[in-house]
């Protein structure tokens, strides 16, 4: 294997890397959370790309200047929004009930898809990808690609900012670690996980604005991101930073690999099944479990 | 500062706490003692707004923090009726009127609410959030009382220096004494006009709970901080309270004053010795 093959396939690994870890950030912070699996977080998803799709085609023919960026921020905001008019209508009363929430937000999922289609049809006008291309040898990717891994590692690095360096951070650790005290020291525990569900929320906006170049959107895409980003916090466990990092990392390696060996998607995508099967067999608390028992024992021998 | 009136609290269809009347005045150490299983830590949870109360008032510094219009209405009266209006109105603050009291009941002010009106809850077993760092376990406290926006650091470390040398470490690493203290100054630090503190020796090798009465009765003395504590470990009722309420099956069976806390066979009447 050459020097461009291993370029080549870094690349790979790295989109797929960038891709895991932007699919799930917005389910994991919710899980992580309110302990709910939000299986509608695809169309989550789909509504930033299809806001972002939308006001981008009718921001462009105004001729505004800077149309994606602004469309961009646009499906951000109608993403969050979104998740504000469900997180109290429907999500606040599901909290801790893991298997009531899968039901009920799969519902969520059917209605979204089907609302889509009837709105928006069977696809819509896919946004060019913006940014020229990086070429190596016979291998050309577009820069874009590498932006993404940008924006998943600025994410990374922004919640890890939130949720340990400020106040609003430590408060939703206290939540998430002993609800009942964390009320008795003050802490409006519903508005924590309404303002927590809303940032889950925009982060699954983030990543369809993100994407909404790089894929055609049609009102069955959200599947494609919720079964990537559902195994990634399974295996990742229960700690959105370090889990999402670690899981997307462990997961995008044979998912590369395998792609780029066999020149299929499809094999990637069995690969990463196959070891994210064997992970849980081997750790049944994902990565974060682990990494709990290590500290634990390491705790233990201090004793 | 707290008065307890009526208060009934039951689990599902189970009744655990009936008529239960207590009033603490400003700058005593109230005990409430009694067995195992009695009720002291539904009571003491009840009155933080931790478990929500069936029937009866809590009334903090003068504001009622239950909601009596909430309460069953079944063979209430009708002059109480007149008052429970009166009251709601009133536990809402200024502006609202018997209209809003007629449309629909006051909500209990919750936990959250009565910790930032002024309560400061030291749960059993401490609960202190393991995986924050000491320091972040303190800066949690600081909403406590958000009348007063000026945390008590140099105080709480101060009575407990381990925790300014312990700062960066997870609390969840300290020892069962530490973490009580912790606990203590991380209520203590937002400056709460009452502390409640649900069976402080619980778990504590006898050298730091002696510690831990002799600073509480200093925080008490010092910072005129009221105290309302649940406890069934007689030395540290005989050093802590100035007064206590004795409870068994669920309600207030005794008072006990001064000369009843020094005698060991009236306390032990109603502890599990």
């Amino acid at each position: 294997m050459g020097p461009y093959e291993l370029l080549s396939l870094f690349f790979q690994f790295l989109d797929s890397f960038a891709f895991l870890v932007l699919a799930t950030v917005g389910l994991a912070i919710i899980f992580g959370m309110m302990g709910v699996i939000n299986l509608a977080h695809g169309e989550f998803i789909l509504v930033g790309a299809y806001a972002t799709t939308l006001s981008f085609h009718s921001l462009a023919d105004l001729g505004v200047p800077l149309a994606l960026p602004i469309a961009m921020v646009v499906g951000v905001l109608v993403t969050m929004v979104f998740g504000l008019v469900l997180e109290v209508t429907v999500m606040r009363r599901l909290y801790g009930r893991l298997l009531d929430s899968m039901v009920a937000t799969w519902a969520i999922s059917l209605i979204m898809i089907q609302l889509l289609r009837i709105q928006f049809g069977n696809s819509i006008d896919n946004i060019a990808i913006p940014g020229g291309n990086v070429s190596f040898g016979p291998y050309t990717n577009p820069y874009y690609e590498l932006f993404l891994v940008g924006a998943a590692i600025a994410v990374l690095i922004g919640l890890y900012w939130l949720f340990t360096r400020t106040d609003f951070g430590m408060r939703a650790r206290a939540t998430i670690q002993d609800k009942e005290t964390a009320r008795s020291m003050g802490v409006d525990t519903d508005r924590m996980y309404m303002t927590t569900f809303v940032i889950g929320s925009g982060l699954a906006g983030l990543t369809g604005a993100l994407y909404a170049p790089m894929q055609s959107m049609s009102p069955e895409a959200g599947t494609g991101f919720l079964v990537e980003a559902f195994v990634t916090v399974v295996v990742g466990g229960t700690s959105v930073i370090v889990g999402t990092l670690l899981a997307s990392g462990l997961l995008g390696l044979p998912k590369a690999g395998f792609e780029y060996a066999f020149n299929s998607q499809l094999i990637g995508q069995v690969a990463m099944l196959v070891v994210a099967i064997v992970a849980i067999r081997l750790m049944p608390s994902g990565i974060t479990g682990l990494v709990e028992s290590w500290r634990q024992s390491r705790r233990e021998s201090n004793d | 500062m707290l008065t307890v009136e009526n208060l009934a609290v039951s689990y599902g269809n189970t009744p655990v706490l009936r008529d239960i009347n207590i009033t603490v005045e400003e700058g005593e150490i109230v005990g409430i003692v009694g067995k195992n299983g009695v009720g002291k830590t539904t009571l003491i949870k009840a009155i933080m707004g931790l478990l929500e109360a069936d029937g009866g008032t809590v009334r903090f510094r003068g504001e009622t923090v239950t909601n009596p219009s909430g309460h069953r209405f079944e063979g209430t009266p009708v002059e109480s009726l007149a008052d429970t209006v009166e009251q709601s109105a009133s536990a809402r603050g200024p502006g609202s009127g018997v209209l809003d009291t007629l449309v629909g009941p006051a909500p209990d002010v919750p936990a959250n609410g009565r910790a930032t009106r002024g309560m400061g809850y030291i749960p059993q077993g401490r609960d202190v959030f393991p995986e924050l760092s000491v320091e972040e376990n303190l800066r949690m406290g600081e909403t406590i009382n958000a009348a007063d926006d000026d945390p008590l650091y140099d105080v709480v470390y101060d009575y407990f220096p381990i925790l300014e040398e312990r700062a960066t470490q997870d609390a969840g690493t300290l020892s069962g004494g530490q973490q009580q203290m912790l606990a203590i100054g991380r209520a203590l630090v937002g400056n709460p006009d009452l502390l409640l503190l649900d069976e402080p020796s619980e778990g504590i090798q006898p050298s730091i709970v002696q510690q831990i009465t002799e600073d509480l009765t200093r925080i008490n003395d010092e910072l005129g901080i009221t105290i309302l504590f649940v406890e069934q470990n007689l030395q540290v009722i005989q050093n802590l309270a100035t007064r206590c309420y004795a409870i068994d099956k669920g309600t207030i069976v005794d008072e006990l004053g001064p000369a009843d806390l020094d005698s060991r066979e009236t306390l032990a009447e109603y502890l599990a010795v």
